[in-house]
This record gives structure tokens, C-alpha cells and sequence, in this order.
């Protein structure tokens, strides 16, 4: 069992904080995905679980054992980092046996178990290259594999991917998630990219200037965003935020106003909050449809169209100079300087206050707190 | 990480933490401390303090606090003023000469032509010649009045041969360092030139700018940095350039060559004044310190860059 | 196009002229190391002759050229060497155990580079003739590791920072000590600079001459002293003087042809690249 748990975990150099507190729990066999912009701490935060920044206060464990003062070979983690960072002058056979003929591992056992995971990561053929003569795709491989042969209870990702093309980076992805399936493993993913952190994770941590925003699973993340930070980070193109007013509020409901002077009657709990009250309304651009006739509509004059084929992206203008975005079906007909009505389902729209949080909703979405795998069968 | 600043760590876990991650480098750092220290510092305290004794190795009598004598001495003798001036003269003339000849050299073999490679190889040549051999190349091969090839150039045009050592020798002098500090001069800025942005040249092209026009306002500022470092480092080195005039003219005629490195030598070891020699000495180590400091300024400052 | 050609065909007239000149006393001694005494005086300069290597032959059978090439060759490769066990734990500590006192050091010790050696030769030189050191070999290599020792820590220093830092801490999550980071990983990758740095160090020692000349004189001299003796009157020797040359130059010119980049930044600690 390896649960990784962060108890009030703080990093400071000198007088600078970088991580303010962090509180996780990580549960066994969870793949979790830390995320957020750059220098938000969360690859501070990953190396401290590694053992390679040291933890200013509070307390980390892994399965249970306080290891804040053990070093990185102690914790039971292995780590595959954005450059690979394979050892230059070592094959691939002695890169992946490395930390096991540091441990004074027979060599016949560093030999079988090296060939054990050159066999799962299919680089049998490769085992007596150096790194050089690797494509990129084959060193992250190489890299991973360095990671398995350790056995570890906890893998940490470093951004392992931003270093290789769009297309393999799906590919590694899948790879990935697969190696999650078959390794009884708990993982540590940290990108800045949030389709990374949607496809992939169990668990999103959103982290911004070394707090944690939000913890959840991807579709709580897209659907029940807890502030507006969240909400423009996770989803793409970004969310709407259309700044506005509560004309009413009702048991079950608030009443705002749309650009162009028509209302909307968001299903979500005004409690605690008065009319006439700034706040800002979130709608995301698929979730708008062309033509009106949903409980909300905005008139807008197009801009720019982005013909992606599946979908349409338009951005338009409404009033008051505002530039939304919506997503508009792949055959749409829109042109730039059209005027067009969008329409607008309540229950896709978010209200946030002015200090940023979000209003709660009445409904949960259904899929929010899905599991991306029938639990295993042990 | 103070406590200050983090309360809640304890003093006893900062301690633990340090014992865990950082290993005690000084066995690892002290041993070149010391050498470095004791080559440096033990010896110039020696110098100092020679320099204020009376100390002549031939003559045992003279011994005994010399206070400020050996330098009131020094300042008064003609051979201070000759060698200071020496010095100052065959630095400044071959750093000039080796900045402008290795700038032009620099740009002209940073372009393409055939055998580049080679051709360079050969220039830079005389850096690897050990200054003795290359003092002697010069003074018997080249420069001898009679049997050298300059004579014989001269006099196959009809000109009468110079007898360089006699009546030219501190120009001899700055001839053969020149030669052996052009390549240098010219190694460095090459490396610096190869590293202008191509498209800054390129756009520089676009908006006109002629071969002129493109040294002055595009190579030279980028070559500013490495021509300031060639003249510091060529500058610590010439200021006691020795083995080419111990070969050649052994300081003379007269104290027409001797400079100050020479001058030290000769007192010290030919003269075995070692009371009167460490005075100069310490000037030598004054006037390098003043360069010294330059020198280390621009070097911390790039360090601090990278 | 064509004006292009024939800038380049006019480049390489003239670069190759300068090149011709400034390599002139280098050629002109090597053919008279294959000259006769005799046509080596010769007025006009004799071009063409039958080349001879009695002036080899005699440099080794008369002189003891051997045992000053032995002294240059031991006194280089030792002394870099010697430099190179004190510089390259130094240098490992200060990469990547820095303090806030690193900087200062370092900086410190390429002053310590800065220092003319005829503020201290006086004093050397007694302190050597004391310990009975004039005129050894082993005087002298000591003497050149610590001249060298500045600029080796200096470049192996530069060296070991280039090492990325991931592979370091992915060694570390391996389970590397520190002792084995340096022995399996950051020797291993920095061959080539340590290597280069070794180059750079051999090229200095083998050409020094101040020292060498203050503090040897026939035992413990290297090649650059035992081509300063044929300064003197008895030594009109043109044409072994040349031979001798020859021999002492070749083998270092060659070397430092192999290592024109690493020349330019150790001999600018760094500053130029």
C-alpha cells in the first residue's frame, strides 16, 4: 500500500515561500496529476515528495512512513524526468540497471529484472545503445524503464512529455495510462498542460502560487469548477466570463443579466448573496449553440472564424466590447460579420462572486465523481 | 533558512537535515586552498619583508632593519625609472599591436576562402612556440645583422642591413613578443566573432550597411568584451615578460630592454641584492594588482551572468 | 555571383599571405634544422640544399637532449597530473556543494593567478635552495601544479556545471552517494573537458620559461632552459640549434592545434566562448 499524504507541507528559500501549505492525500494505485502554470510550485512540490528539495515544514509520508528525512533512494519513489536525464555514457542496459548495481544486486537478478521491463517497454532491441542513438520517444521509454526496474510503490512524473512532438506525446500518453493499469503502482504526474491532466488522471491537483485551488477528478474539475482561477485553467478554448449583476434570487436559482439586456436563471445557491450584487457568469464555448432558443441568449457580431472541422470556433463580439468564444457545430455557416444568436443552457453556467469563488451548484453533474476503471479485481 | 523565519523547525532537525543531504566538502575543497595559499601568500609576505631588511646574499654583514632604505633606493636609482619605463613601452606597443593585428586578422579569416583551416593553423603557430626558441628563431634566423633573412631582404633591394639588437633593440624586443602574442589576440577574437548572430549581420545587410560600416557598428561593439579581456589578460602577462629578453639582449645595451621583471632578476639573482630586488618586487606586485582587480571585476561579472 | 567569387579568390590571396608570413620564422627554422652549419650562414640564404638529419642525430648524440625532453615531458604531464587530483574534487565541491562562500573563492583563486611571479621569485628561490629544490625536476613540478592549479579548477569547474543537473538528481533518486556521483557519473561525462583542460595545462608547463629559467640550470632543466643555453657565444650552432627546436616545438604545436577551443577558454577563464 503506498498513499502518499502531505500534511501541511511548506518550502521556503530564505524569506520566500513557494509552497504555502499544501494538504493532499494520494491514495494507493491513484494516478494524480498536479497542474497549473508555470511556477506555481508544482514541480517544487513533486521534488520534495522525491527526496530532492528538502521540505522546509510539515510532514510527507509514503505508505504510511514518514520519510521527510529520508533520501530519495530510501522512499520507495522513482522519477522520470522532462529531459530523461539518462546517463550519457551508459547503454541502455546499464542506464535502466544502474540504481539496482548501486543497491549490490546479484547480476543475474539486475540482468532478469532489467530484461523484465525491456520486454514490457518493447526495448529489447535497444538495450545495447547509448542514449545518443535514441529518438525521443525511445529515451522517455528508456527513462520509464529506469523507473520500473526499481520496483518502486510510487512513480513521480516530471513533465515527461514536453519534450517530444504532438504526436508522440498521445502516444506516450496512452502508454502511460496503460502502464497505470498494470503496474500496481500509485503516480505522480506533474504537466502544466491541462489536457495532459484530463486524460490521464484519477485526481487533478490545481495549484496556483503554491496553494492548492482545487483537488478532484477531471470531470468534478470541468463541471464543478470552486473558483474562477480553476475554471479558466481546466477546458478548451477557455471558459466565458461575462461580467454582470444578480437581477433576482430565488430558492434554487439566480437571476443575472446577458449582455444585450436579457436575463438567464442559473440553478445554483444564492444563498449569502444580495441583487444588484457584480458578479461574473461562466459559460463554456461548447456549451453554447447557434441560433437561441435555449434559456439564455446573447446577439453577438463574429469576429474571427476557426474552422476546426469537428467544430467551428467563433469569436465574437457582444455588447459592451466583450469577446466571447463558442464552439459552434463543424458545419456551421458563420462568417465574419455576421451577427449571430447565441444560445444558452442554465445548467451548463457557472456564477462566480467577486472574490472569485463559485456559486454552488444545485446539481451535480452525474459523471463527476466516475472512476476511469472498474475496480480491479485482486 | 533561519529559525527566524520558520519557528516551528527545530534547531536539532535543521541540524539532521544537513547532516543528510550535504556532505562535508572540506576534504574535498581544502587541499587546493592551502597549496594555493601557501604558493601565494608565504612568499609575498617574504617579499614584503625582505624588502624591508638589508639582505645581500654575497655579503653576510649587511643585515638588519632597513626600514623604508631599500625603496628610497630603489625610487632614486636611474634603473627603477629605465625599467618602469621599459615596461610600460613594450606593454603598450604590443597590446596595441596585437589588438589591431589580431582584430583585422579576425575579420578576415571569419570569412570563407579556400583552406581556411590550414591557414589558420599557421597563424596561430607561433603561440605554441616556447619563448625561448622563438626569441632565438628571431635574434639568429632573422634578425642577425649579417647571416639573417631580414638582412638579406634588406640588402637584396639594396638597402644596408639594420643591426636590430644594437640599435633598435626595444623595437627587436616588441617585434618578437608581438609575434608571439598576435595569434593569441587573434584566437580569442576569432572565437567571440564566430559567435555574432548571423541574422543580426544578415538584417545589417538588409538596412544597407557596407563592410565599413558593418565593422564599426556591428563586429567591433561585439568584440568589445573580448578585446578588453585579451588586453587585461596579455597585460598581466607582458608586464613581466622575461625568458625573450634574457635570450636576446640580456636587458641591454645598457638598460635599453631591461624591464621590471628583468630588473628584479638581475638585482636579485645576478647581484644577489635580495633586500633591494624584493622592493621591486612588490612594486611589480602593485602594478599587477591594479589590473588584477580590472580583470577579476569583468570575469566575476560574467560569472554572475551565467 | 561573380563579384562574390572574386571576393572570395582575393580573401584567400591575402589571408593566406598573412598566414605565409606570420609562419615564416617557424619554416625558415625548420628547414634549417635540415641545413648544414655551413649553409645555415650562407649569405644569400641557401633555398635549395640537400637536406641532412646529421643535426638531429648530433643534437642526440652530444648534447643530453634527451634528458631535458625527458624533464619537459615529466615536469608537463606530471604537474597536470598532480593539478588535476587537487582540482577535481575542489572543483566538484564548489559545482555542486556551493555555499555563499563559493563565488569568493573561486574568484580568490584565479587572483591568485594574477600574482607576477617576480613579486615571489625571490623568495622561492630561497626557500628552494634551502630545501635543496634548484635544479630538480621535482622543484619545478611543483612549482607548475600550483601556477596551473587556478586555471584547472577554473575550467573543470565550468566543466562540471555544464553536467545537467537532472542527471545528478536522477542519480541520486538511483541512490548514488556523493563520492559515487563523482566516480561513476561526473568523471565518466567530463572526460572530454577534463581531458581538454589536461591539454591546455601540458601546453603551459611545457612552454613555461620563467620559471624554468630562474630555477634550473642543467639537472632538473626542461627543453625551454637547454634552448635558452644556445643563447650563449658557444652555441652558434644554427643548425642544431634548430634541430633542438624543431624537436621541442613540434609535438606541443601539434597539440594545440587539437585544442584551439579549449585554449580559448582557459586561457580567458571562461569569459570568452
Amino acid at each position: 500500500m503506498a498513499e502518499v499524504t502531505l500534511r501541511n507541507i511548506r518550502k521556503a528559500y530564505g524569506d520566500v515561500q513557494v509552497i504555502k501549505g499544501v494538504d493532499l492525500e494520494i491514495k494507493d494505485r491513484e494516478f494524480a496529476v498536479f497542474v497549473g502554470p508555470s511556477g506555481c510550485g508544482k514541480s517544487t512540490l513533486l521534488r520534495m515528495i522525491a527526496g530532492l528539495e528538502e521540505i522546509t515544514d510539515g510532514e510527507l509520508s509514503i505508505g504510511g512512513r514518514r520519510v521527510n528525512d529520508l533520501s530519495p533512494s530510501e522512499r520507495g519513489i522513482s522519477m522520470v524526468f522532462q529531459t530523461y536525464a539518462l546517463y550519457p555514457h551508459m547503454t541502455v542496459r546499464e542506464n535502466m540497471g544502474f540504481s539496482l548495481k548501486l543497491a549490490k544486486l546479484p547480476k543475474a537478478e539486475i540482468k532478469q529484472k532489467v530484461d523484465e521491463a525491456a520486454r514490457i517497454l518493447k526495448l529489447e532491441p535497444l538495450l545495447d545503445r547509448k542514449p545518443k542513438a535514441l529518438s525521443g520517444g525511445q529515451r522517455q521509454r528508456v527513462a520509464i524503464g529506469r523507473a520500473i526496474v526499481r520496483n518502486p510503490q510510487v512513480f513521480l512524473f516530471d513533465e515527461p512529455l514536453s519534450n517530444l512532438d504532438a504526436a508522440l506525446r498521445v502516444q506516450m500518453r496512452i502508454e502511460i495510462a496503460r502502464m497505470h493499469s498494470d503496474f500496481d503502482a500509485t503516480m505522480i504526474y506533474v504537466t502544466h498542460d491541462q489536457v495532459e491532466a484530463m486524460t490521464m488522471a484519477d485526481k487533478i491537483v490545481v495549484l496556483r502560487d503554491g496553494i492548492v485551488e482545487q483537488v478532484g477528478s477531471p470531470l468534478e474539475l470541468y463541471h464543478h469548477p470552486g473558483n474562477r482561477f480553476v475554471a479558466s485553467f481546466i477546458g478548451s478554448p477557455t471558459m466565458n466570463f461575462l461580467e454582470t449583476e444578480i437581477q433576482a434570487i430565488e430558492s434554487g436559482s439566480v437571476t443575472v443579466g446577458l449582455p444585450g439586456g436579457s436575463r438567464i436563471k442559473v440553478p445554483v445557491e444564492g444563498e449569502g448573496h444580495t441583487p444588484g450584487e457584480k458578479v461574473t457568469l461562466g459559460v463554456r464555448p461548447e456549451h453554447m449553440v447557434e441560433g437561441g432558443g435555449a434559456d439564455g441568449e446573447i446577439r453577438a457580431s463574429v469576429l474571427v472564424v476557426e474552422r476546426l472541422g469537428g467544430s467551428t470556433f467563433t469569436h465574437a463580439e457582444v455588447e459592451g466590447n466583450e469577446v466571447i468564444t463558442a464552439a459552434l457545430e463543424g458545419n456551421s455557416e458563420v462568417k465574419m460579420r455576421d451577427q449571430v444568436l447565441l444560445g444558452i443552457k442554465a445548467d451548463t453556467c457557472h456564477l462566480f462572486g467577486s472574490d472569485g469563488i463559485a456559486f454552488k451548484q444545485i446539481e451535480r453533474h452525474p459523471l463527476a465523481d466516475i472512476a476511469r476503471a472498474a475496480p480491479a479485481a485482486h | 533558512m533561519t529559525t527566524a523565519a520558520n519557528p516551528s523547525v527545530t534547531a536539532g532537525e535543521q541540524k539532521q537535515k544537513r547532516t543528510k543531504r550535504e556532505i562535508d566538502t572540506r576534504p574535498l575543497l581544502w587541499p587546493s586552498v592551502i597549496v594555493l595559499f601557501l604558493w601565494m601568500i608565504v612568499p609575498l609576505g617574504m617579499t614584503i619583508y625582505f624588502s624591508f631588511i638589508r639582505y645581500n646574499l654575497l655579503n653576510p654583514d649587511i643585515s638588519g632593519f632597513a626600514g623604508t632604505e631599500n625603496y628610497a633606493f630603489l625610487f632614486e636609482d636611474p634603473a627603477l625609472w629605465a625599467s618602469l619605463w621599459n615596461t610600460l613601452i613594450l606593454t603598450g606597443s604590443v597590446l596595441v599591436i596585437t589588438v589591431v593585428f589580431g582584430t583585422l586578422l579576425a575579420v578576415l579569416y571569419n570569412r570563407e576562402f579556400f583552406g581556411r583551416g590550414v591557414a589558420r593553423l599557421l597563424v596561430i603557430a607561433p603561440f605554441f612556440v616556447m619563448p625561448t626558441v622563438s626569441a632565438l628563431i628571431w635574434k639568429n634566423m632573422m634578425m642577425h645583422p649579417v647571416y639573417g633573412f631580414l638582412s638579406w631582404l634588406q640588402s637584396s633591394v639594396g638597402l644596408t642591413p639594420i643591426d636590430w639588437f644594437t640599435h633598435y633593440p626595444m623595437l627587436s624586443i616588441i617585434i618578437i613578443v608581438s609575434w608571439q602574442w598576435v595569434p593569441f589576440a587573434f584566437l580569442i577574437l576569432l572565437t567571440a566573432i564566430q559567435s555574432l548572430d548571423k541574422e543580426q549581420q544578415e538584417a545589417a545587410r538588409i538596412d544597407g550597411a557596407g563592410p565599413i560600416a558593418m565593422f564599426f557598428h556591428i563586429t567591433l561593439p561585439h568584440l568589445a568584451r573580448a578585446i578588453s579581456v585579451v588586453i587585461m589578460i596579455e597585460t598581466i602577462f607582458l608586464l613581466t615578460i622575461f625568458a625573450e629578453i634574457y635570450v636576446t639582449t640580456s636587458g641591454g645595451p645598457g638598460l635599453a630592454t631591461t624591464n621590471l621583471a628583468f630588473l628584479i632578476y638581475s638585482v636579485g639573482l645576478l647581484q644577489f641584492d635580495v633586500g633591494y630586488a624584493s622592493a621591486g618586487g612588490v612594486i611589480a606586485v602593485i602594478l599587477a594588482n591594479i589590473v588584477a582587480i580590472v580583470l577579476v571585476r569583468t570575469v566575476s561579472r560574467n560569472l554572475h551572468q551565467t | 555571383m561573380k563579384q562574390m567569387a572574386n571576393e572570395k579568390r582575393w580573401t584567400t590571396v591575402i589571408a593566406w599571405l598573412v598566414a605565409l608570413v606570420i609562419f615564416f620564422p617557424i619554416f625558415w627554422m625548420a628547414l634549417t634544422a635540415f641545413k648544414t652549419e655551413t649553409e645555415a650562414f650562407s649569405v644569400p640564404p641557401s633555398l635549395f640544399f640537400s637536406p641532412t638529419l646529421d643535426n638531429f642525430v648530433e643534437v642526440f648524440a652530444r648534447s643530453d637532449y634527451l634528458k631535458f625532453a625527458w624533464n619537459s615531458v615529466a615536469v608537463s604531464f606530471g604537474s597536470t597530473l598532480l593539478a588535476l587530483a587537487f582540482a577535481i574534487p575542489a572543483a566538484y565541491a564548489m559545482a555542486f556543494f556551493p555555499t555563499k562562500r563559493t563565488p569568493g573563492t573561486l574568484l580568490w583563486m584565479l587572483s591568485t593567478k594574477m600574482m607576477p611571479p617576480v613579486g615571489v621569485l625571490i623568495p622561492i628561490y630561497l626557500l628552494f635552495r634551502d630545501m635543496g629544490l634548484l635544479d630538480t625536476v621535482t622543484g619545478l613540478l611543483i612549482v607548475f601544479t600550483l601556477i596551473n592549479l587556478p586555471i584547472v579548477i577554473w575550467m573543470l569547474y565550468t566543466y562540471f556545471k555544464d553536467v545537467p543537473g537532472e542527471i545528478m538528481e536522477a542519480s541520486r533518486v538511483d541512490g548514488a552517494t556523493p563520492m559515487q556521483q563523482l566516480f561513476l557519473l561526473l568523471i565518466p561525462l567530463s572526460l572530454p573537458g577534463i581531458a581538454s583542460t589536461g591539454l591546455l595545462t601540458v601546453i603551459l608547463a611545457w612552454n613555461e620559461a620563467f620559471w624554468s629559467l630562474n630555477l634550473t640550470s642543467s639537472q632538473g632543466a626542461p627543453l625551454t632552459a637547454f634552448i635558452a643555453s644556445f643563447s650563449s657565444p658557444q652555441g652558434l650552432f644554427w643548425a642544431k640549434l634548430s634541430a633542438a627546436s624543431v624537436m621541442a616545438i613540434l609535438p606541443i604545436m601539434i597539440v594545440g592545434w587539437m585544442s584551439q577551443k579549449q585554449l580559448v577558454q582557459g586561457l580567458t577563464f571562461g569569459a570568452v566562448k
